[in-house]
Protein backbone atom coordinates (compact mmCIF):
# COMPACT_ATOMS: atom_id res chain seq x y z
CA UNK A 1 0.00 0.00 0.00
CA UNK A 2 2.55 2.80 1.14
CA UNK A 3 5.31 1.34 0.61
CA UNK A 4 7.53 4.49 -0.31
CA UNK A 5 6.76 8.15 1.85
CA UNK A 6 5.42 10.66 -1.08
CA UNK A 7 4.02 13.23 0.85
CA UNK A 8 4.38 14.35 4.41
CA UNK A 9 2.91 17.41 6.33
CA UNK A 10 4.54 18.77 9.72
CA UNK A 11 2.33 21.11 12.08
CA UNK A 12 0.41 22.75 9.28
CA UNK A 13 -1.88 25.93 10.51
CA UNK A 14 -3.13 28.39 8.98
CA UNK A 15 -5.02 31.61 10.10
CA UNK A 16 -7.33 34.22 8.65
CA UNK A 17 -7.36 37.38 10.05
CA UNK A 18 -10.21 39.02 10.27
CA UNK A 19 -11.56 42.11 11.96
CA UNK A 20 -13.76 39.94 14.21
CA UNK A 21 -10.42 38.14 15.58
CA UNK A 22 -8.75 35.58 14.12
CA UNK A 23 -9.85 32.63 12.39
CA UNK A 24 -7.94 29.62 12.54
CA UNK A 25 -8.83 27.30 9.68
CA UNK A 26 -5.71 24.51 10.64
CA UNK A 27 -4.26 24.24 13.47
CA UNK A 28 -1.36 21.53 13.98
CA UNK A 29 -2.25 19.59 11.06
CA UNK A 30 0.29 16.65 10.31
CA UNK A 31 0.01 13.69 7.97
CA UNK A 32 1.79 11.42 5.87
CA UNK A 33 1.10 9.26 2.44
CA UNK A 34 2.82 7.39 0.07
CA UNK A 35 1.72 5.34 -2.78
CA UNK A 36 -2.14 5.21 -1.59
CA UNK A 37 -5.85 6.88 -1.49
CA UNK A 38 -6.01 8.54 2.08
CA UNK A 39 -9.55 10.30 2.25
CA UNK A 40 -9.69 13.47 4.57
CA UNK A 41 -13.48 14.00 5.56
CA UNK A 42 -15.21 16.29 8.16
CA UNK A 43 -17.74 18.70 8.59
CA UNK A 44 -18.10 22.12 6.47
CA UNK A 45 -15.56 24.73 7.58
CA UNK A 46 -13.48 21.75 9.33
CA UNK A 47 -10.57 22.81 6.87
CA UNK A 48 -10.39 20.24 4.50
CA UNK A 49 -10.68 22.37 1.70
CA UNK A 50 -7.55 24.89 2.95
CA UNK A 51 -5.31 22.13 3.91
CA UNK A 52 -5.19 20.69 0.38
CA UNK A 53 -5.06 24.46 -0.81
CA UNK A 54 -2.00 24.79 1.53
CA UNK A 55 0.16 21.70 0.15
CA UNK A 56 0.11 23.58 -3.51
CA UNK A 57 0.36 27.15 -1.93
CA UNK A 58 -2.60 27.90 -3.69
CA UNK A 59 -4.46 29.97 -0.61
CA UNK A 60 -5.00 33.56 -0.75
CA UNK A 61 -1.94 36.10 0.00
CA UNK A 62 -3.51 37.18 3.11
CA UNK A 63 -3.65 33.64 4.51
CA UNK A 64 -1.23 33.28 7.42
CA UNK A 65 0.51 29.69 6.59
CA UNK A 66 2.86 28.59 9.41
CA UNK A 67 4.41 25.03 8.92
CA UNK A 68 7.28 23.11 10.03
CA UNK A 69 7.52 21.02 6.62
CA UNK A 70 5.33 19.55 3.41
CA UNK A 71 8.14 17.27 2.51
CA UNK A 72 7.15 16.14 -1.34
CA UNK A 73 9.34 13.65 -2.46
CA UNK A 74 12.15 14.47 -0.23
CA UNK A 75 11.84 18.21 -0.82
CA UNK A 76 10.38 21.21 1.35
CA UNK A 77 7.94 22.54 -0.67
CA UNK A 78 8.15 25.79 1.78
CA UNK A 79 11.05 26.29 0.56
CA UNK A 80 10.50 26.48 -2.92
CA UNK A 81 10.58 29.86 -5.11
CA UNK A 82 7.09 30.56 -6.34
CA UNK A 83 8.38 29.66 -9.81
CA UNK A 84 9.65 26.49 -8.93
CA UNK A 85 5.74 25.73 -7.18
CA UNK A 86 4.42 25.88 -10.53
CA UNK A 87 6.62 23.34 -11.89
CA UNK A 88 5.23 21.02 -9.00
CA UNK A 89 1.73 22.51 -9.70
CA UNK A 90 -0.25 19.68 -12.55
CA UNK A 91 3.16 18.45 -12.96
CA UNK A 92 4.04 16.56 -9.91
CA UNK A 93 1.17 17.45 -8.07
CA UNK A 94 -2.35 18.20 -9.68
CA UNK A 95 -5.74 19.54 -7.58
CA UNK A 96 -9.05 18.85 -9.12
CA UNK A 97 -12.28 21.21 -7.63
CA UNK A 98 -15.35 20.14 -6.89
CA UNK A 99 -17.06 22.60 -9.25
CA UNK A 100 -15.76 21.90 -13.05
CA UNK A 101 -17.73 24.60 -14.85
CA UNK A 102 -15.81 27.23 -13.01
CA UNK A 103 -12.31 25.41 -13.25
CA UNK A 104 -12.97 25.07 -17.25
CA UNK A 105 -12.64 27.97 -19.45
CA UNK A 106 -15.70 28.30 -20.90
CA UNK A 107 -14.48 29.69 -24.68
CA UNK A 108 -12.15 27.05 -25.07
CA UNK A 109 -13.03 23.06 -26.35
CA UNK A 110 -12.84 20.89 -23.53
CA UNK A 111 -10.19 19.15 -26.31
CA UNK A 112 -7.56 22.23 -26.11
CA UNK A 113 -7.65 22.61 -22.70
CA UNK A 114 -6.49 19.01 -22.01
CA UNK A 115 -4.03 18.82 -24.27
CA UNK A 116 -2.45 22.15 -22.88
CA UNK A 117 -2.51 20.77 -19.51
CA UNK A 118 0.19 18.25 -21.25
CA UNK A 119 1.82 21.00 -23.61
CA UNK A 120 2.83 22.94 -21.23
CA UNK A 121 5.11 21.18 -19.25
CA UNK A 122 6.25 18.80 -22.09
CA UNK A 123 7.63 19.36 -25.28
CA UNK A 124 5.85 17.63 -27.95
CA UNK A 125 4.50 17.45 -31.22
CA UNK A 126 0.67 19.06 -31.86
CA UNK A 127 0.05 15.68 -33.32
CA UNK A 128 1.68 13.48 -30.31
CA UNK A 129 -0.20 16.19 -27.56
CA UNK A 130 -3.40 15.37 -29.46
CA UNK A 131 -3.28 11.64 -29.41
CA UNK A 132 -2.54 11.62 -26.32
CA UNK A 133 -5.24 14.26 -25.15
CA UNK A 134 -7.75 11.33 -26.63
CA UNK A 135 -6.25 8.59 -24.71
CA UNK A 136 -6.70 10.47 -21.86
CA UNK A 137 -10.05 10.97 -22.62
CA UNK A 138 -10.87 7.47 -23.21
CA UNK A 139 -9.08 6.45 -20.02
CA UNK A 140 -11.54 8.33 -18.24
CA UNK A 141 -14.25 6.11 -19.42
CA UNK A 142 -15.35 8.70 -22.50
CA UNK A 143 -16.59 6.52 -25.19
CA UNK A 144 -16.82 9.31 -28.19
CA UNK A 145 -13.53 10.84 -27.22
CA UNK A 146 -13.07 12.52 -30.65
CA UNK A 147 -16.59 14.40 -29.99
CA UNK A 148 -15.97 15.07 -27.05
CA UNK A 149 -12.53 16.79 -27.71
CA UNK A 150 -14.27 19.65 -29.40
CA UNK A 151 -17.18 20.26 -27.06
CA UNK A 152 -17.38 23.44 -24.82
CA UNK A 153 -17.54 23.02 -20.72
CA UNK A 154 -21.25 23.97 -21.27
CA UNK A 155 -21.93 21.22 -23.40
CA UNK A 156 -21.75 18.50 -21.37
CA UNK A 157 -23.49 16.82 -18.09
CA UNK A 158 -21.83 17.28 -14.80
CA UNK A 159 -20.29 13.29 -14.59
CA UNK A 160 -18.70 14.33 -18.07
CA UNK A 161 -17.13 17.50 -16.67
CA UNK A 162 -15.53 15.95 -14.13
CA UNK A 163 -14.01 13.39 -16.15
CA UNK A 164 -13.14 15.53 -18.74
CA UNK A 165 -11.09 17.48 -15.18
CA UNK A 166 -9.65 14.84 -14.31
CA UNK A 167 -8.34 13.55 -18.07
CA UNK A 168 -6.93 17.32 -17.60
CA UNK A 169 -5.33 16.76 -13.92
CA UNK A 170 -4.11 13.77 -14.55
CA UNK A 171 -2.99 14.25 -18.39
CA UNK A 172 1.08 15.48 -16.95
CA UNK A 173 0.93 12.02 -15.31
CA UNK A 174 1.06 14.14 -11.16
CA UNK A 175 2.54 11.56 -8.75
CA UNK A 176 -0.18 13.18 -6.14
CA UNK A 177 -3.43 13.89 -6.81
CA UNK A 178 -5.45 16.09 -4.42
CA UNK A 179 -9.90 15.75 -4.75
CA UNK A 180 -11.15 18.35 -3.54
CA UNK A 181 -15.05 16.82 -3.55
CA UNK A 182 -14.90 15.82 -6.80
CA UNK A 183 -17.66 14.16 -6.94
CA UNK A 184 -20.29 15.52 -4.47
CA UNK A 185 -22.12 17.45 -7.14
CA UNK A 186 -22.96 13.98 -8.99
CA UNK A 187 -25.50 11.46 -8.78
CA UNK A 188 -24.66 8.95 -6.72
CA UNK A 189 -24.06 6.06 -9.55
CA UNK A 190 -22.38 8.42 -11.17
CA UNK A 191 -20.06 9.42 -8.19
CA UNK A 192 -19.10 5.82 -8.03
CA UNK A 193 -18.50 5.54 -11.15
CA UNK A 194 -16.19 8.66 -11.70
CA UNK A 195 -14.20 7.57 -7.96
CA UNK A 196 -13.45 3.59 -10.14
CA UNK A 197 -11.75 5.74 -12.74
CA UNK A 198 -9.03 7.34 -10.08
CA UNK A 199 -9.17 3.95 -8.03
CA UNK A 200 -7.46 2.62 -11.14
CA UNK A 201 -5.70 5.44 -12.17
CA UNK A 202 -4.12 5.04 -8.70
CA UNK A 203 -3.20 1.33 -9.13
CA UNK A 204 -2.28 1.41 -12.88
CA UNK A 205 0.15 4.98 -12.23
CA UNK A 206 1.21 3.90 -8.49
CA UNK A 207 0.17 7.56 -7.78
CA UNK A 208 -0.56 8.92 -4.36
CA UNK A 209 -4.53 10.63 -4.06
CA UNK A 210 -5.70 12.62 -1.25
CA UNK A 211 -9.66 12.83 -1.54
CA UNK A 212 -11.51 15.15 0.34
CA UNK A 213 -15.12 14.67 0.84
CA UNK A 214 -18.26 15.41 3.62
CA UNK A 215 -19.40 11.87 3.30
CA UNK A 216 -17.96 9.53 5.33
CA UNK A 217 -19.44 6.22 4.84
CA UNK A 218 -18.18 6.45 1.32
CA UNK A 219 -14.53 7.49 1.79
CA UNK A 220 -14.17 4.55 4.21
CA UNK A 221 -15.31 2.16 1.50
CA UNK A 222 -12.78 3.85 -1.07
CA UNK A 223 -9.72 4.74 0.45
CA UNK A 224 -7.14 3.23 2.76
CA UNK A 225 -6.85 5.54 5.48
CA UNK A 226 -9.08 8.32 6.63
CA UNK A 227 -8.01 11.60 8.35
CA UNK A 228 -10.90 13.10 10.94
CA UNK A 229 -11.38 16.59 10.88
CA UNK A 230 -13.02 18.94 13.34
CA UNK A 231 -12.42 22.73 13.67
CA UNK A 232 -9.53 22.90 11.90
CA UNK A 233 -7.87 19.44 14.12
CA UNK A 234 -7.51 15.97 12.77
CA UNK A 235 -9.21 13.97 15.10
CA UNK A 236 -8.08 11.06 13.95
CA UNK A 237 -6.30 9.10 11.23
CA UNK A 238 -7.27 5.58 11.02
CA UNK A 239 -7.39 2.84 8.56
CA UNK A 240 -10.64 2.49 6.71
CA UNK A 241 -11.23 -0.31 7.58
CA UNK A 242 -10.83 -0.01 10.95
CA UNK A 243 -13.59 3.48 11.15
CA UNK A 244 -16.32 1.47 12.01
CA UNK A 245 -14.50 0.43 15.63
CA UNK A 246 -13.33 4.26 16.26
CA UNK A 247 -13.42 5.42 19.58
CA UNK A 248 -12.97 8.66 18.59
CA UNK A 249 -16.57 10.14 20.15
CA UNK A 250 -16.89 12.76 16.95
CA UNK A 251 -16.31 10.10 14.58
CA UNK A 252 -18.49 8.21 16.12
CA UNK A 253 -21.15 10.56 16.47
CA UNK A 254 -20.76 11.25 12.72
CA UNK A 255 -21.24 7.87 12.48
CA UNK A 256 -24.19 7.31 14.28
CA UNK A 257 -26.08 10.44 13.37
CA UNK A 258 -25.99 9.28 9.21
CA UNK A 259 -30.16 7.48 8.85
CA UNK A 260 -29.78 4.35 7.23
CA UNK A 261 -31.97 2.60 4.93
CA UNK A 262 -31.18 -0.86 7.40
CA UNK A 263 -32.36 1.62 10.54
CA UNK A 264 -35.29 2.22 11.89
CA UNK A 265 -37.64 5.13 11.94
CA UNK A 266 -36.51 5.96 15.59
CA UNK A 267 -35.01 9.37 16.45
CA UNK A 268 -31.20 9.61 14.99
CA UNK A 269 -28.38 10.26 17.47
CA UNK A 270 -27.31 13.74 17.26
CA UNK A 271 -23.74 15.28 17.84
CA UNK A 272 -23.11 16.55 20.87
CA UNK A 273 -20.26 18.56 20.19
CA UNK A 274 -17.25 18.56 23.10
CA UNK A 275 -14.69 21.77 23.58
CA UNK A 276 -12.04 19.37 24.99
CA UNK A 277 -12.07 17.70 20.97
CA UNK A 278 -9.83 21.03 19.67
CA UNK A 279 -7.42 20.16 22.71
CA UNK A 280 -4.13 18.55 20.98
CA UNK A 281 -3.43 16.37 23.99
CA UNK A 282 -7.05 14.94 23.98
CA UNK A 283 -7.00 13.83 20.33
CA UNK A 284 -3.20 11.78 21.21
CA UNK A 285 -4.82 10.35 24.26
CA UNK A 286 -8.20 8.82 22.68
CA UNK A 287 -6.12 7.65 19.34
CA UNK A 288 -3.51 6.49 21.59
CA UNK A 289 -0.87 8.87 19.23
CA UNK A 290 0.07 7.40 16.00
CA UNK A 291 -2.00 4.41 14.78
CA UNK A 292 -2.48 4.59 11.61
CA UNK A 293 -0.58 7.78 10.58
CA UNK A 294 1.68 6.33 7.71
CA UNK B 1 -55.47 12.93 1.81
CA UNK B 2 -53.55 13.47 -1.79
CA UNK B 3 -54.01 11.97 -5.24
CA UNK B 4 -51.77 12.50 -7.93
CA UNK B 5 -53.75 10.70 -11.23
CA UNK B 6 -51.44 10.83 -14.47
CA UNK B 7 -49.65 13.95 -13.62
CA UNK B 8 -48.03 15.06 -16.86
CA UNK B 9 -46.10 18.30 -17.74
CA UNK B 10 -43.78 19.27 -21.40
CA UNK B 11 -41.23 21.95 -21.19
CA UNK B 12 -39.65 23.69 -24.06
CA UNK B 13 -41.17 23.26 -27.65
CA UNK B 14 -39.69 21.06 -30.31
CA UNK B 15 -35.84 19.91 -30.36
CA UNK B 16 -35.74 21.47 -26.54
CA UNK B 17 -39.09 19.41 -25.60
CA UNK B 18 -38.47 17.83 -22.91
CA UNK B 19 -41.46 15.45 -21.67
CA UNK B 20 -40.40 15.56 -17.30
CA UNK B 21 -42.89 13.83 -15.98
CA UNK B 22 -45.03 11.10 -17.77
CA UNK B 23 -48.51 9.63 -16.54
CA UNK B 24 -47.03 9.71 -12.54
CA UNK B 25 -50.07 8.97 -10.34
CA UNK B 26 -49.59 7.86 -6.41
CA UNK B 27 -51.49 8.36 -3.58
CA UNK B 28 -51.03 9.83 -0.19
CA UNK B 29 -52.45 9.03 3.43
CA UNK B 30 -54.02 11.18 5.58
CA UNK B 31 -51.02 11.26 8.40
CA UNK B 32 -48.99 9.52 6.12
CA UNK B 33 -45.18 10.29 5.10
CA UNK B 34 -44.82 9.84 1.59
CA UNK B 35 -41.22 8.89 -0.17
CA UNK B 36 -40.26 10.29 -4.06
CA UNK B 37 -36.30 9.38 -4.53
CA UNK B 38 -34.19 9.21 -7.62
CA UNK B 39 -31.50 10.69 -9.45
CA UNK B 40 -31.16 14.41 -10.60
CA UNK B 41 -33.69 15.75 -13.50
CA UNK B 42 -35.81 12.90 -12.47
CA UNK B 43 -38.75 15.00 -11.71
CA UNK B 44 -39.08 15.32 -8.36
CA UNK B 45 -39.50 18.58 -7.68
CA UNK B 46 -41.74 18.97 -10.81
CA UNK B 47 -43.84 16.78 -8.74
CA UNK B 48 -43.98 18.96 -6.02
CA UNK B 49 -44.11 21.98 -8.11
CA UNK B 50 -47.61 20.86 -9.57
CA UNK B 51 -48.99 20.34 -6.28
CA UNK B 52 -47.88 23.71 -5.09
CA UNK B 53 -49.26 25.16 -8.00
CA UNK B 54 -45.93 26.63 -8.67
CA UNK B 55 -46.47 25.30 -12.18
CA UNK B 56 -49.47 25.06 -13.92
CA UNK B 57 -49.25 23.98 -17.45
CA UNK B 58 -49.51 20.70 -15.85
CA UNK B 59 -52.27 17.74 -17.31
CA UNK B 60 -53.48 15.36 -15.45
CA UNK B 61 -56.11 15.23 -12.10
CA UNK B 62 -54.19 16.30 -8.68
CA UNK B 63 -57.45 15.92 -5.10
CA UNK B 64 -56.29 17.48 -2.17
CA UNK B 65 -58.96 15.53 0.34
CA UNK B 66 -61.30 14.65 -2.31
CA UNK B 67 -61.47 17.90 -4.13
CA UNK B 68 -59.91 18.75 -7.46
CA UNK B 69 -57.18 21.34 -7.46
CA UNK B 70 -57.66 23.59 -10.12
CA UNK B 71 -54.74 24.52 -12.11
CA UNK B 72 -53.99 27.51 -12.06
CA UNK B 73 -57.48 29.17 -9.81
CA UNK B 74 -57.17 27.67 -6.10
CA UNK B 75 -58.68 29.50 -3.37
CA UNK B 76 -56.44 30.89 -0.66
CA UNK B 77 -57.51 28.57 1.64
CA UNK B 78 -55.28 25.74 -0.53
CA UNK B 79 -52.00 28.00 0.30
CA UNK B 80 -52.15 27.62 3.33
CA UNK B 81 -53.33 23.96 3.66
CA UNK B 82 -50.53 22.74 1.71
CA UNK B 83 -46.97 24.32 2.39
CA UNK B 84 -43.41 23.54 1.04
CA UNK B 85 -39.81 23.81 2.57
CA UNK B 86 -36.64 24.25 -0.26
CA UNK B 87 -33.05 22.39 -0.33
CA UNK B 88 -31.78 25.77 0.18
CA UNK B 89 -32.95 27.54 3.23
CA UNK B 90 -31.23 30.93 1.90
CA UNK B 91 -32.27 31.03 -1.16
CA UNK B 92 -35.59 30.71 -0.43
CA UNK B 93 -35.65 33.53 2.82
CA UNK B 94 -35.85 37.09 1.94
CA UNK B 95 -31.76 37.97 2.68
CA UNK B 96 -32.82 41.75 4.17
CA UNK B 97 -36.59 40.81 5.83
CA UNK B 98 -35.41 39.73 9.62
CA UNK B 99 -36.62 36.42 10.69
CA UNK B 100 -39.46 38.07 12.51
CA UNK B 101 -40.70 40.08 9.55
CA UNK B 102 -40.25 36.47 7.23
CA UNK B 103 -42.05 34.57 9.53
CA UNK B 104 -45.14 37.64 9.83
CA UNK B 105 -45.58 38.04 6.33
CA UNK B 106 -47.88 34.43 5.47
CA UNK B 107 -49.25 35.54 9.18
CA UNK B 108 -50.65 38.83 7.75
CA UNK B 109 -51.53 37.37 4.05
CA UNK B 110 -53.81 34.86 4.93
CA UNK B 111 -55.38 37.37 8.23
CA UNK B 112 -54.68 34.99 10.87
CA UNK B 113 -53.92 37.25 13.63
CA UNK B 114 -52.52 37.18 16.18
CA UNK B 115 -48.56 37.40 14.67
CA UNK B 116 -46.46 37.90 17.69
CA UNK B 117 -47.82 34.95 19.58
CA UNK B 118 -47.72 32.58 16.38
CA UNK B 119 -43.88 33.43 15.86
CA UNK B 120 -43.06 33.33 19.31
CA UNK B 121 -44.67 29.71 19.31
CA UNK B 122 -43.32 28.43 16.07
CA UNK B 123 -39.83 29.70 16.88
CA UNK B 124 -40.21 27.59 19.97
CA UNK B 125 -41.70 24.76 17.98
CA UNK B 126 -38.67 24.31 15.51
CA UNK B 127 -36.03 24.24 18.39
CA UNK B 128 -34.79 28.15 17.82
CA UNK B 129 -33.91 30.55 20.28
CA UNK B 130 -36.08 33.86 21.01
CA UNK B 131 -32.79 36.00 20.41
CA UNK B 132 -32.73 34.68 16.55
CA UNK B 133 -36.08 36.46 16.17
CA UNK B 134 -34.46 39.69 15.07
CA UNK B 135 -31.77 38.83 13.16
CA UNK B 136 -30.93 38.17 9.36
CA UNK B 137 -30.76 34.77 7.05
CA UNK B 138 -26.89 35.46 6.48
CA UNK B 139 -26.69 35.96 10.85
CA UNK B 140 -27.87 32.00 11.07
CA UNK B 141 -26.26 29.16 10.48
CA UNK B 142 -27.67 26.78 7.43
CA UNK B 143 -29.44 24.32 9.81
CA UNK B 144 -30.88 27.47 11.79
CA UNK B 145 -31.60 28.76 8.28
CA UNK B 146 -33.72 25.22 7.55
CA UNK B 147 -35.37 25.35 10.90
CA UNK B 148 -37.15 29.36 9.82
CA UNK B 149 -37.91 27.87 6.66
CA UNK B 150 -39.89 24.88 8.31
CA UNK B 151 -41.39 27.51 10.87
CA UNK B 152 -42.51 29.46 8.27
CA UNK B 153 -44.67 26.66 6.59
CA UNK B 154 -45.30 25.72 9.94
CA UNK B 155 -47.02 29.07 10.82
CA UNK B 156 -49.72 28.43 8.61
CA UNK B 157 -51.14 25.72 10.26
CA UNK B 158 -50.59 23.74 7.55
CA UNK B 159 -52.02 20.16 6.63
CA UNK B 160 -49.71 18.72 4.30
CA UNK B 161 -45.63 19.63 3.60
CA UNK B 162 -44.30 19.22 0.75
CA UNK B 163 -40.39 18.66 1.62
CA UNK B 164 -37.71 19.04 -1.38
CA UNK B 165 -34.73 18.09 -0.51
CA UNK B 166 -34.69 19.82 2.93
CA UNK B 167 -31.85 18.42 4.15
CA UNK B 168 -29.40 18.21 1.53
CA UNK B 169 -27.04 21.03 1.73
CA UNK B 170 -27.11 20.24 5.37
CA UNK B 171 -24.02 18.86 7.19
CA UNK B 172 -24.97 15.29 8.47
CA UNK B 173 -25.01 16.20 12.31
CA UNK B 174 -27.01 19.06 10.98
CA UNK B 175 -29.36 17.15 9.02
CA UNK B 176 -29.41 14.27 11.40
CA UNK B 177 -31.00 17.22 13.92
CA UNK B 178 -33.55 18.53 10.89
CA UNK B 179 -35.00 15.09 10.26
CA UNK B 180 -35.44 14.53 14.26
CA UNK B 181 -37.68 17.91 14.29
CA UNK B 182 -39.64 16.90 10.89
CA UNK B 183 -40.51 13.97 12.62
CA UNK B 184 -41.74 15.19 15.62
CA UNK B 185 -43.93 17.57 13.93
CA UNK B 186 -45.42 15.45 11.99
CA UNK B 187 -46.34 13.18 15.47
CA UNK B 188 -47.12 16.78 17.08
CA UNK B 189 -49.77 17.60 14.01
CA UNK B 190 -50.44 15.02 12.48
CA UNK B 191 -49.10 15.99 9.51
CA UNK B 192 -49.02 14.58 5.86
CA UNK B 193 -45.30 14.73 4.37
CA UNK B 194 -44.12 14.18 0.58
CA UNK B 195 -40.39 14.28 0.99
CA UNK B 196 -38.11 14.08 -2.49
CA UNK B 197 -34.62 13.36 -1.88
CA UNK B 198 -31.75 11.62 -4.04
CA UNK B 199 -30.52 10.12 -0.66
CA UNK B 200 -32.32 6.68 -0.42
CA UNK B 201 -31.53 6.76 3.33
CA UNK B 202 -32.85 9.52 4.31
CA UNK B 203 -36.28 8.70 2.47
CA UNK B 204 -36.34 4.79 3.84
CA UNK B 205 -36.24 6.64 7.22
CA UNK B 206 -38.17 9.14 6.83
CA UNK B 207 -40.87 7.45 4.77
CA UNK B 208 -42.82 3.80 5.20
CA UNK B 209 -43.69 4.14 1.47
CA UNK B 210 -40.88 5.12 -0.81
CA UNK B 211 -41.54 6.03 -4.71
CA UNK B 212 -38.33 5.49 -6.95
CA UNK B 213 -38.80 7.97 -10.02
CA UNK B 214 -36.38 8.21 -13.05
CA UNK B 215 -36.41 10.50 -16.42
CA UNK B 216 -39.79 11.47 -15.59
CA UNK B 217 -41.69 8.00 -14.67
CA UNK B 218 -42.22 6.27 -11.63
CA UNK B 219 -40.48 2.67 -12.10
CA UNK B 220 -41.49 1.36 -8.68
CA UNK B 221 -43.01 2.04 -5.85
CA UNK B 222 -41.96 0.09 -2.50
CA UNK B 223 -42.86 -0.12 1.54
CA UNK B 224 -39.58 0.64 3.72
CA UNK B 225 -39.77 -2.90 4.73
CA UNK B 226 -38.66 -4.57 1.00
CA UNK B 227 -36.02 -1.52 0.77
CA UNK B 228 -34.23 -2.67 3.95
CA UNK B 229 -34.64 -6.74 3.09
CA UNK B 230 -32.84 -5.94 -0.48
CA UNK B 231 -35.53 -6.89 -2.50
CA UNK B 232 -37.03 -4.48 -5.10
CA UNK B 233 -38.38 -5.72 -8.21
CA UNK B 234 -36.63 -2.65 -10.52
CA UNK B 235 -33.20 -3.21 -11.72
CA UNK B 236 -33.20 0.62 -11.55
CA UNK B 237 -34.07 0.83 -7.56
CA UNK B 238 -31.45 -2.36 -6.86
CA UNK B 239 -28.88 -0.49 -8.49
CA UNK B 240 -30.09 2.95 -6.79
CA UNK B 241 -29.75 0.81 -3.97
CA UNK B 242 -26.23 -0.88 -4.36
CA UNK B 243 -25.06 2.60 -4.90
CA UNK B 244 -26.13 4.09 -2.10
CA UNK B 245 -23.84 1.24 -0.11
CA UNK B 246 -20.68 3.00 -1.14
CA UNK B 247 -17.70 1.84 -3.40
CA UNK B 248 -17.70 -1.38 -4.71
CA UNK B 249 -14.99 -1.71 -7.39
CA UNK B 250 -16.94 -4.53 -8.63
CA UNK B 251 -20.36 -3.70 -8.15
CA UNK B 252 -19.65 -0.26 -10.30
CA UNK B 253 -18.53 -2.28 -13.75
CA UNK B 254 -22.15 -3.75 -13.71
CA UNK B 255 -24.09 -0.63 -13.40
CA UNK B 256 -26.06 0.25 -16.07
CA UNK B 257 -27.60 3.66 -17.48
CA UNK B 258 -31.27 3.13 -17.11
N1 LIG C 1 -10.39 32.69 1.77
C1 LIG C 1 -10.78 32.63 3.04
N2 LIG C 1 -10.88 33.74 3.81
C2 LIG C 1 -11.27 33.67 5.09
N3 LIG C 1 -11.59 32.53 5.73
C3 LIG C 1 -11.52 31.39 5.03
C4 LIG C 1 -11.11 31.37 3.66
N4 LIG C 1 -11.13 30.09 3.22
C5 LIG C 1 -11.52 29.34 4.26
N5 LIG C 1 -11.77 30.10 5.35
C6 LIG C 1 -12.19 29.63 6.67
O1 LIG C 1 -11.38 28.55 7.04
C7 LIG C 1 -12.13 27.51 7.66
C8 LIG C 1 -11.94 26.20 6.93
O2 LIG C 1 -12.46 26.33 5.62
P1 LIG C 1 -12.42 25.17 4.54
O3 LIG C 1 -11.09 24.55 4.51
O4 LIG C 1 -12.93 25.75 3.26
O5 LIG C 1 -13.48 24.14 5.12
P2 LIG C 1 -14.00 22.77 4.47
O6 LIG C 1 -13.66 21.72 5.46
O7 LIG C 1 -15.48 22.95 4.35
O8 LIG C 1 -13.34 22.59 3.14
C9 LIG C 1 -13.56 28.01 7.68
O9 LIG C 1 -13.83 28.57 8.93
C10 LIG C 1 -13.59 29.05 6.61
O10 LIG C 1 -14.56 30.04 6.89
N1 LIG D 1 -39.37 25.39 -14.84
C1 LIG D 1 -38.79 24.55 -15.70
N2 LIG D 1 -38.63 24.88 -17.00
C2 LIG D 1 -38.07 24.02 -17.87
N3 LIG D 1 -37.63 22.79 -17.56
C3 LIG D 1 -37.75 22.40 -16.29
C4 LIG D 1 -38.33 23.24 -15.29
N4 LIG D 1 -38.32 22.59 -14.11
C5 LIG D 1 -37.75 21.39 -14.34
N5 LIG D 1 -37.42 21.26 -15.65
C6 LIG D 1 -36.82 20.06 -16.27
O1 LIG D 1 -37.59 18.95 -15.86
C7 LIG D 1 -36.77 17.84 -15.56
C8 LIG D 1 -36.98 17.40 -14.14
O2 LIG D 1 -36.42 18.37 -13.29
P1 LIG D 1 -36.61 18.37 -11.70
O3 LIG D 1 -38.03 18.14 -11.39
O4 LIG D 1 -35.99 19.60 -11.19
O5 LIG D 1 -35.76 17.09 -11.29
P2 LIG D 1 -35.28 16.64 -9.84
O6 LIG D 1 -35.95 17.51 -8.83
O7 LIG D 1 -35.68 15.21 -9.75
O8 LIG D 1 -33.80 16.80 -9.84
C9 LIG D 1 -35.35 18.27 -15.87
O9 LIG D 1 -35.05 17.85 -17.19
C10 LIG D 1 -35.42 19.78 -15.78
O10 LIG D 1 -34.46 20.36 -16.61
MG1 LIG E 1 -14.21 22.51 1.19
MG1 LIG F 1 -35.02 18.77 -7.38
Amino acid sequence: MNTENLLTVTNLNITFPSPKGDVSAACGVSFSLGKEKIGIVGESGSGKSVTGRAILRLLPPYAQVVCDEIRFKGEDLLTLSEKEMRRIRGKEISMVMQDPKYSLNPVRTVGHQIMEAYTIHRRVSQKEAKEKTLEMLAAVQIRNPKQVYNLYPHEVSGGMGQRIMIAMMLIPEPSLLIADEPTSALDVTVQLQVLAILDDLVTTRGMGLILISHDLELVASFCDRVIIMYGGRIMETINAADLHDSTHPYTRGLLNCLPKIEGGSTRLPVLKRDASWLDAHYNQHITGGSDASG
Amino acid sequence: MLLVDKLNIIFGHGKAKNHALKDVSFSVKKGESFGLVGESGSGKSTVLNCIAGLLQNWTGLIEVDGKTVHRRKRPIEFYRRVQMVFQDPYGSLHPRHTIDKTLKEPVAIHRLGNGNDRVAQVLKEVGLDPKFRFRFPHQLSGGQRQRVAIARALILEPEVLLLDEPTSALDVSIQAEVLNLLQDIREQRNLTYILVSHNLAVVSHMCENVTVMNRGQIVEKITKQQLQQDTPQNQYTRQLLLASRGYDRQAIDQFKEY
